[in-house]
């Protein structure tokens, strides 16, 4: 399926939806939404990962280049991963750098 | 647009060149890979002989290349190509180089134009992405060259430097740990499933694990398939062959397939750090996967021939590995390529330390004699971004050098200590004449090591070369018939004792004789000065059924029955006491040797042999008893205070009486371990000891030992 990625704001938080499979060929696409999320300073960074079938390394460091480009201050949440999206995760290690919840509840 | 703005600032961002669509401009030389830079990649190769190269371009996993391209004659500065590509995806490229030069067998040349090579500084392999999946036999590049990233994040993760002293190093193969269903981990056999043991680890006591090697290798190299059903029965298991040095073995992670084995070994190495487990890798620089001129042409033969290897002057292999070829270690661009590897393991891995597979390969000159000066040794050993790395030599290979204890050290390199291992089986079993050296092994082997101290011996008595401990009390012999090599291979010289029946038995009392004989080698490991090294299942009795050379299994043969946590839990627990005895008493973790002498005082000298008489041990060649004493007021030469430790063996076949040295100030002997008792009174708790009711004396019945120790009775 298509990779998709919608960016939406809120006061405090930039919501991004993803959808499909986020291979290389889909990472500059989430790239340009970081990037535009970015620009509004949010304090939290949501990715709603409900639809999101598969992730590739790419999509791996796409999350990377979230952490590093919202900075330390900005929370990063990963909603809804589906299982192998979040086995994914863990099994590279990035889970401690993110919070995964199953529905977005901020802490 | 800014002059901070790093994708339009600089001019050397665009390219000059055009082939074939793509844009290049000359590289940089350094440093040799593949490396990612503003709007490219870096390509940086080097061949003395090699008389043109060209780069190739593949889509991953595709069998046609996407594009080749030849590096300009400007683009060579000395020996080395070195070309800037942009607008490359490093997500889906893999790479490798055609290079072109003259086909002279004997004169040490075997260019093939034909071939493509693999990147030898390749940070990552594709090829082989899932552990025994059959690869494709028809693609014309078997292990391909990737690019690897730089951003994990290490969450302020540094290397523990541990003390050498306080190490417990425990020997496992990363697949063999959990493949096994009994392991219940989710991601079986891999870098995943050993972090999910790591509680594990912690409740063992160990706190360094050495990894047998991890480097990229073909477990389909020299595999045995089977004609009609395609199955393959031997595998290259161990792994002790290299393919590239630089890249983690794809098939050791759940996330293989996906390419990102390298957040995943980091993220192993994180939580082994957190738990406060050292990481060790074993190495193999004495020789590489190409094999002799039968081999295939992975990347070194094909890309400079006479400098990476030893050859004869017929332009034939040298064999000082046994497996083909040597690798020319002290050729100054292989050192290079050796040192910048390490780096790279210890700068990018946080790796605690190297074990070195037949180091004294490292030693020896481009024609194989031994360098009594070996500058690739002696840069490892003052290297400034490895000087606080762990360096383990295994100090022979396969040519016929021996140099335990002599190995070049540089007052820097340890050594697996293969007297120790000797020493300990044959006094174990009851062979004559082996008292007076197994004292000098326990002590730290200051015969070896008197300017190094004990922390240069690595002591172990079992390894993944040879018996499981639970084999080397069940077998007199070898039984590799699994191997499908007629029982020839492996080796020969065992020293050790099944107790009176070959192999498996139900009679209670070769049973209860073995399982002593366990615990008295784990006392004697445990108790000695210097780096006690286990090999991993031991302490759960784990048995390969005699085989001791399983590199090609990847069978339950290999693999850890976790149930034996369950079934063996009294041998575990006995283990697991001894191990945190060990951390609990610095008394048995000196970084220097003793002397013999009472210098701080205390009324007793910081060592001090003793047999069935105290103070009168009996050193005759007929001696099967021996007992040592640790005062624990020299404990780390009188700089912390512990209590004092008393240590005895009998391994004859009768009950003997020992007299015990009387303790000064009014302490007591307590008893921490027996071995002659059934568990779980074999042992118990560290600090939990149980006061020794005749103070004069201990019994000790056949073949077992005894730990006690020294402290005031209100303590008990």
């Amino acid at each position: 399926m298509a990779f998709d990625a919608t960016l939406e704001t809120t006061p405090d938080a930039a919501i991004i939806t993803l959808s499909g499979e986020l291979d290389a060929s889909a990472a500059p696409k989430f790239r340009t939404a970081i990037e535009q999320a970015a620009e509004s300073s949010p304090t939290r960074l949501v990715l709603m990962m409900q639809n999101l079938d598969y992730m590739a390394s790419a999509g791996l460091r796409a999350l990377v280049f979230a952490k590093q480009k919202m900075g330390s201050g900005v929370e990063l949440y990963v909603i809804g991963a589906q299982e192998a999206v979040a086995e994914t995760i863990e099994l590279t290690g990035f889970q401690h750098s993110v919070t995964m919840q199953s529905e977005y509840q901020p802490v | 647009m800014t002059a901070t703005d790093p994708g339009v600032g600089r001019i050397d961002f665009y390219p000059t060149h055009q082939h074939a669509g793509y844009k290049m401009r000359a590289g940089k030389p350094f440093p040799f890979g593949a490396t990612l830079v503003p709007n490219g990649v870096n390509f940086s190769i080097y061949s003395s002989t090699a008389t043109a190269c060209t780069l190739v371009i593949f889509d991953k996993g595709a069998l046609t290349p996407r594009a080749e391209i030849p590096f300009p004659p400007e683009f060579k500065l000395g020996d080395v190509y070195s070309m800037i590509v942009f607008d490359l995806d490093p997500e889906t490229l893999e790479y490798g180089y055609r290079m072109d030069g003259p086909w002279q067998p004997e004169a040490g040349l075997r260019f093939d134009e034909s071939k493509i090579l693999m990147d030898p500084y390749a940070r990552v392999i594709g090829g082989r992405d899932v552990w025994g999946v059959v690869p494709n036999w028809d693609n014309p590049f078997q292990h391909r060259s990737r690019l690897a990233f730089d951003d994990f994040d290490w969450e302020g993760d540094v290397p523990l430097q541990i003390p050498t002293e306080d190490l417990i190093v425990y020997e496992t193969h990363v697949r063999g740990f959990t493949k096994d269903p009994s392991s219940g981990v989710h991601f079986p056999g891999t870098f995943a499933g050993l972090r999910e043991k790591i509680p594990y680890l912690k409740q063992l006591g160990v706190n360094c694990i050495e990894l047998m090697p991890i480097y990229e290798f073909d477990e389909f190299e020299h595999a045995h398939v089977d004609p009609d059903t395609g199955a393959v029965t031997h595998h290259n298991y161990w792994g002790y062959s290299t393919v590239g040095f630089f890249a983690p073995k794809a098939g050791y992670a759940a996330t293989g397939a996906l390419g990102m084995q390298v957040d995943e070994l980091k993220t192993l190495v994180k939580e082994l750090h957190r738990a406060g487990i050292e990481v060790v890798l074993d190495v193999v620089f004495n020789h590489t996967a190409e094999g002799d001129h039968r081999g295939p042409s992975i990347s070194l033969r094909g890309l400079d021939n006479k400098t990476y290897y030893m050859l004869t002057p017929e332009g034939y292999y040298f064999n000082f590995s046994g497996t083909g070829n040597t690798l020319n270690c002290n050729h100054p661009v292989v050192r290079n390529m050796v040192l910048d590897c390490l780096r790279y393991w210890a700068a990018e891995y946080h790796i605690d330390g190297f074990r070195f597979d037949l180091a004294s390969i490292l030693g020896r000159a481009s024609d194989g004699t031994p360098l009594s000066n070996p500058p690739l040794l002696e840069a490892l050993a003052h290297d400034p971004i490895l000087a606080k790395c762990k360096l383990i030599a295994e100090a022979w290979d396969a040519g016929g050098l021996y140099q335990v204890g002599s190995f070049p050290a540089y007052n820097r390199w340890a050594e697996w200590n293969g007297k120790f291992r000797d020493v300990t089986r044959r006094f174990l079993k009851g062979d004559e004449g082996t008292v007076a050296e197994l004292a000098t092994r326990l002590a730290g082997s200051p015969d070896m090591y008197s300017g190094r101290g004990p922390t240069a011996s690595i002591n172990f008595i079992t390894a993944h070369d040879g018996f499981t401990l639970a084999d080397m009390v069940s077998y007199n012999d070898k039984h590799n018939e699994a191997n499908g090599e007629n029982n020839g291979d492996g080796a020969n010289d065992n020293n050790s004792w099944n107790g009176g029946v070959e192999g498996p038995t139900d009679d209670p009392e070769i049973l209860a004789l073995r399982g002593r004989q366990i615990r008295n080698a784990a006392v004697m490991l445990l108790t000695a000065q210097g780096v006690p090294m286990l090999m991993a299942g031991d302490e759960l009795g784990r048995t390969q059924h005699g085989n001791n050379n399983t590199y090609c299994h990847d069978t339950p043969l290999n693999w850890i029955d976790w149930s034996l946590t369950e079934k063996n839990a009294d041998l575990l627990r006995f283990f697991s006491h001894l191990l945190h005895f060990r951390h609990a008493h610095p008394v048995l973790r000196n970084r220097w040797h003793h002397s013999g002498y009472d210098y701080v005082g205390s009324g007793l000298p910081d060592l001090s042999w003793h047999g069935q008489q105290a103070w009168r041990p009996d050193w005759s060649p007929s001696s099967r008893t021996l007992a040592f004493m640790l005062d624990g007021k020299h404990a780390r030469g009188g700089s912390e205070p512990d209590q004092t430790i008393y240590v005895a063996f009998n391994t004859s076949w009768d009950t003997q009486g020992f007299e015990l040295p009387p303790l000064p100030g009014g302490e007591r002997w307590h008893v921490f371990a027996n071995t002659s008792m059934p568990s779980p009174e074999d042992i118990c708790a560290p600090g939990e000891e149980w006061l020794l009711e005749e103070q004069a004396y201990v019994l000790l019945g056949p073949r077992s030992s005894v730990i006690l120790v020294g402290k005031p009775t209100y303590l008990a």
